[in-house]
C-alpha cells in the first residue's frame, strides 16, 4: 500500500487538493462549536489536540437528522402521500483527524447495520483519515477493549506523527486514491521511518492494561447472572438517566423514526435515540418494559458488553472514554466492565 | 489537603454514621470520591458502614436536592394515583444541603414533592464549588492526571506540566454571584455559617446579554446552544425536573421535535428555563453537568432578575411565603403583556 511522509504544510496542500472533490471536516479546536466536527475552509493542518474531541465520528454515519423520505400531505398536490427521496448534494465527504477508537467503531456499528442501507450509504461518502495517538489520556483505555493507539482499523489513510511529520498509511482503496492527491509533493516514507512507526505500535501492544479480550471472558458468562447481579442497585442510585454517555459513544446506533410535517410538507427523519430515556422502549399501549431506571442503566451496559458480543463478537464499546470523561455522575464504563468480568454468582456455583 | 474541606468530612461522615446507626434515616443522599481527579459522585449510604465512604470539596456540584423525591418515594408503599397516603411513619432520609441546595429542598416542601417531616437536612454552608471546565481551560485543555485541592488553591499535575491555581479564580460564575451561601432550612449545621455575601452587579452576565441588539442576541442564543445534543443532562440533574413524564417525553402530543435542530433544541431549552420561572436558585447543577458546555443557566439568571425585580421574590428563601408564579396579586406587574404597541419596538 502507497505510504508518504507530509510535513504540516505538504498536509494542507494536500487537504486543499482534496477539497476540490469532498467536503473536509475537522473538530474545531475553540469557539462555541469547540470539538464538534466543522467544515474545515482554511486548508492547513487543523490544531488536533491530545485524545478524542468531545463528539464522536458516528454523526457521519448517523447524521443528526438523517431524512429518509419525504411527502406532501396537500390532497391536490398530484404526488400526495407517495414518498419522494431526499434532495442531495452529491458531496462527499473526507473525515480528518479521527483518533483510532472512534475510526474502529464504524466497523463495529457496521456489524448491527449491515442491513442498514442509509448506514452503508453514509460508509460510502465518508472517507475516513486516521490520526493515531502520540499520548494515552487518563480516560483512554481503548486497548482494553481491542483496540489500539496504533490503530488503523476503520481508517482509509492513517497518519502517525513522527517528529513533527506525518506518515501517511493508505489502508484502502480509497486511502490510495485520496494519497495519490499529495503524491507530487510529498516525500518518501524511508525504512527507517517505517521501523519508528513499527516500535510505536510494539509500544502499544505491550502496554500494562489490565484487561485484555474481555469479549472471550464475557461471552462466557451466565446473562441471567450478569442481569441479576447486585451492582447494578449502586449504579442506579447516581444515574440520573440523562443521555449524555449515549450521544456522546461512537458506538451508540439507537435512533428514533419520526414523521415532521409543516404547512402540507413532510418528512422522515430518524434522530439517535438514548436508551436512558423513559420513552425509548414505551409501547403504545402504555406498558414500558423498561420503566425503572435501574432497568435502563443496566441496558446500555449490557448491550454493550454482553448482548453484542454475544450476537456479533467483539464487545461495543471502543475505550474512547467520552463516556467516562463527561458523566455528571462520574458512572465509569471501566469499572463496570470490571464488575461484569469479575462477577461470580454465588448462588449459582453446584459443589 | 484542604484542611477545611477535610474537618467537613469527618462531620458529615459522623453525621450520617450516626443517623444511620441509630435508624433514624434510612438513606443518607451525599458524595462520595470519584475516579476521576476533579470528580466525585453522588452516593447514597443505606448502612453505616457507609458512611465512612462519604467526602466533601470543591467538585460538588451535581445538586444533591434532585435525588430526594425519588429516593422518598422508594422508601414508599406502591399506590396509585387517588389512594390515600399510607398510615404511619415513613422512612425518613438525610441530605447534605448547601445554601442553594436548601433552597432548592424548601421549593420541593412547597410544591409537596418532599414531607419536611421525612428529611434530615445537614446544612453545609459553601464556599463556591470549582468549575471542571473552568480548570480545563486554565490548563490549556491538556489531561489532567491529578488535582489536588488546598484551602485556597488547586494543585494540577499532568503529563510534564503542574500548574497552581487560584481556588476562587476558577469558582463557577453562580457561586461567585451568589448571596445565600448558608443554608436556609437545616436540622444539623455543619461549619460555621459564612453570612450572607455582599456581591456588587450579581446579574452582570444577564445585564451584558440584554444590553445587545435583538440581532446580537438571537445570534447569541443560535451560537451558544449550537452544539447542543439533546442528552437532557441539564434537565436530569435539576432538583425542579421531577414531572412524571416530562414535555419532551411526551408522544401523545408531541411538543417538541427529536432533532438537534436548532428550532428543536431552542424550543426545548426555552421551554426548560420557563418551567423554571420563580423556581430555580441558580445552583449551576445545569451548567455543571453539560457535557458540551452551553452556558443554560443564563436563561434561568435571567428569570430569576426578572422574578426578583417583578415579584420582589428569590425562589425557596422560606417556608412561609408564598411561591411567586402561583400566587395572584391585582398590583402584579403587567409591563411584560405583548400589546400592538409594544410588539413592533421588540420592548423588554
Amino acid at each position: 500500500m502507497k505510504a508518504l511522509k507530509l510535513d504540516r504544510n505538504a498536509i494542507g496542500q494536500w487537504l486543499s487538493n482534496m477539497a476540490g472533490e469532498r467536503d473536509i471536516y475537522a473538530p474545531a479546536s475553540d469557539g462555541p462549536a469547540k470539538g464538534t466536527w466543522t467544515l474545515l475552509t482554511d486548508y492547513s493542518m487543523p490544531e488536533i489536540k491530545p485524545g478524542v474531541p468531545a463528539r464522536p465520528v458516528k454523526n457521519f454515519l448517523f447524521p443528526q437528522p438523517e431524512t429518509l423520505l419525504k411527502f406532501s400531505i396537500v390532497p391536490t398536490d398530484p404526488d400526495c402521500c407517495l414518498p419522494s427521496e431526499p434532495e442531495e448534494n452529491g458531496r462527499k465527504n473526507v473525515v480528518f483527524g479521527v483518533r483510532p477508537c472512534d475510526a474502529r467503531s464504524i466497523g463495529l456499528n457496521a456489524l448491527a447495520c449491515k442491513a442498514d442501507t442509509y448506514y452503508q450509504a453514509n460508509m460510502d461518502k465518508n472517507a475516513i483519515i486516521g490520526l493515531t495517538c502520540s499520548q494515552v489520556c487518563s480516560t483512554c483505555f481503548c486497548s482494553e477493549t481491542g483496540g489500539s493507539p496504533m490503530g488503523t482499523e476503520g481508517c482509509d489513510v492513517s497518519l502517525t506523527e513522527i517528529d513533527g511529520r506525518y506518515i501517511a498509511r493508505a489502508m484502502t482503496e480509497r486511502g490510495e486514491e485520496l494519497l495519490a492527491l499529495a503524491e507530487s509533493f510529498g516525500k518518501e516514507v524511508t525504512d527507517s521511518d517505517f521501523s519508528a512507526v513499527e516500535a510505536l505500535e510494539e509500544r502499544a501492544r505491550s502496554g500494562s492494561d489490565e484487561i485484555r479480550n474481555p469479549e472471550e471472558q464475557l461471552r462466557k458468562k451466565d446473562l441471567m447472572e450478569l442481569y441479576n447481579a447486585p451492582f447494578w442497585q449502586e449504579l442506579a442510585d447516581r444515574c440520573i438517566n440523562c443521555g449524555a454517555c449515549t450521544f456522546l459513544c461512537p458506538t451508540c446506533y439507537c435512533f428514533d423514526i419520526q414523521d415532521e410535517t409543516l404547512h402540507g410538507k413532510g418528512r422522515r427523519i430518524r434522530c439517535q435515540d438514548s436508551c436512558m430515556f423513559p420513552l425509548f422502549t414505551l409501547h403504545a399501549s402504555g406498558h414500558n418494559p423498561r420503566g425503572q431506571k435501574i432497568q435502563r442503566v443496566r441496558n446500555r451496559f449490557m448491550h454493550k458488553m454482553k448482548y453484542f458480543p454475544d450476537r456479533f463478537g467483539p464487545i461495543s464499546c471502543v475505550g474512547c472514554g467520552r463516556c467516562v470523561r463527561d458523566c455528571p455522575v462520574n458512572i465509569d464504563i471501566r469499572e463496570v466492565m470490571r464488575s461484569l468480568l469479575n462477577f461470580h454468582d454465588m448462588g449459582s456455583v453446584t459443589p | 489537603m484542604s484542611t477545611v474541606n477535610e474537618k467537613i468530612t469527618e462531620k458529615i461522615r459522623s453525621e450520617a454514621q450516626r443517623l444511620l446507626s441509630t435508624g433514624e434515616v434510612a438513606a443518607f443522599i451525599g458524595y462520595e470520591a470519584g475516579s476521576l481527579p476533579m470528580s466525585v459522585r453522588p452516593f447514597v449510604a443505606r448502612k453505616q458502614e457507609d458512611a465512612s465512604r462519604l467526602v466533601w470539596n470543591s467538585f460538588c456540584v451535581l445538586n444533591l436536592a434532585n435525588y430526594l423525591p425519588a429516593l422518598l418515594k422508594s422508601f414508599e408503599p406502591p399506590r396509585r394515583p387517588g389512594d390515600p397516603p399510607p398510615e404511619g411513619p415513613l422512612p425518613k432520609v438525610g441530605i447534605l444541603a448547601t445554601g442553594c441546595w436548601s433552597r432548592n429542598i424548601v421549593v420541593q416542601i412547597k410544591e409537596n414533592q418532599v414531607d419536611r417531616d421525612r428529611v434530615v437536612i445537614v446544612g453545609v454552608p459553601s464556599r463556591g464549588m470549582v468549575s471542571a471546565r473552568k480548570v480545563k481551560e486554565a490548563v490549556g485543555e491538556r489531561d489532567i492526571q491529578t488535582c489536588i485541592e488546598e484551602d485556597h488553591s488547586l494543585k494540577i499535575c499532568g503529563e510534564g506540566f503542574e500548574q497552581e491555581l487560584n481556588r476562587w479564580d476558577v469558582v463557577r460564575d453562580n457561586c461567585k454571584t451568589c448571596v445565600h451561601p448558608d443554608p436556609v432550612i437545616y436540622d444539623i449545621l455543619i461549619g460555621d455559617p459564612a453570612g450572607e455575601r455582599q456581591v456588587q452587579d450579581r446579574f452582570a452576565q444577564v445585564d451584558e446579554i440584554e444590553h445587545k441588539s435583538l440581532e446580537e442576541r438571537w445570534n447569541w442564543f443560535a451560537d451558544s446552544f449550537s452544539s447542543c445534543v439533546r442528552c437532557y443532562a441539564c434537565r436530569n440533574a435539576c432538583p425542579l425536573c421531577y414531572c412524571p413524564t416530562c414535555f419532551v417525553d411526551d408522544s401523545r402530543p408531541q411538543w417538541v421535535g427529536k432533532s438537534t435542530e436548532q428550532t428543536d433544541t431552542m424550543l426545548f431549552h426555552i421551554l426548560r428555563a420557563y418551567h423554571c420561572a420563580g423556581r430555580c436558585t441558580d445552583c449551576g447543577s445545569c451548567e455543571s453537568v453539560c457535557p458540551v458546555g452551553i452556558p443554560m443557566r443564563l436563561l434561568t439568571k435571567k428569570l430569576n432578575k426578572d422574578v426578583l425585580e417583578m415579584y420582589g421574590s428569590e425562589a425557596g428563601m422560606s417556608l412561609d411565603e408564598p411561591l411567586p408564579l402561583t400566587t395572584y396579586n391585582p398590583a402584579d406587574p403587567q409591563g411584560f403583556v405583548l400589546t400592538e404597541k409594544s410588539e413592533k419596538g421588540g420592548d423588554r
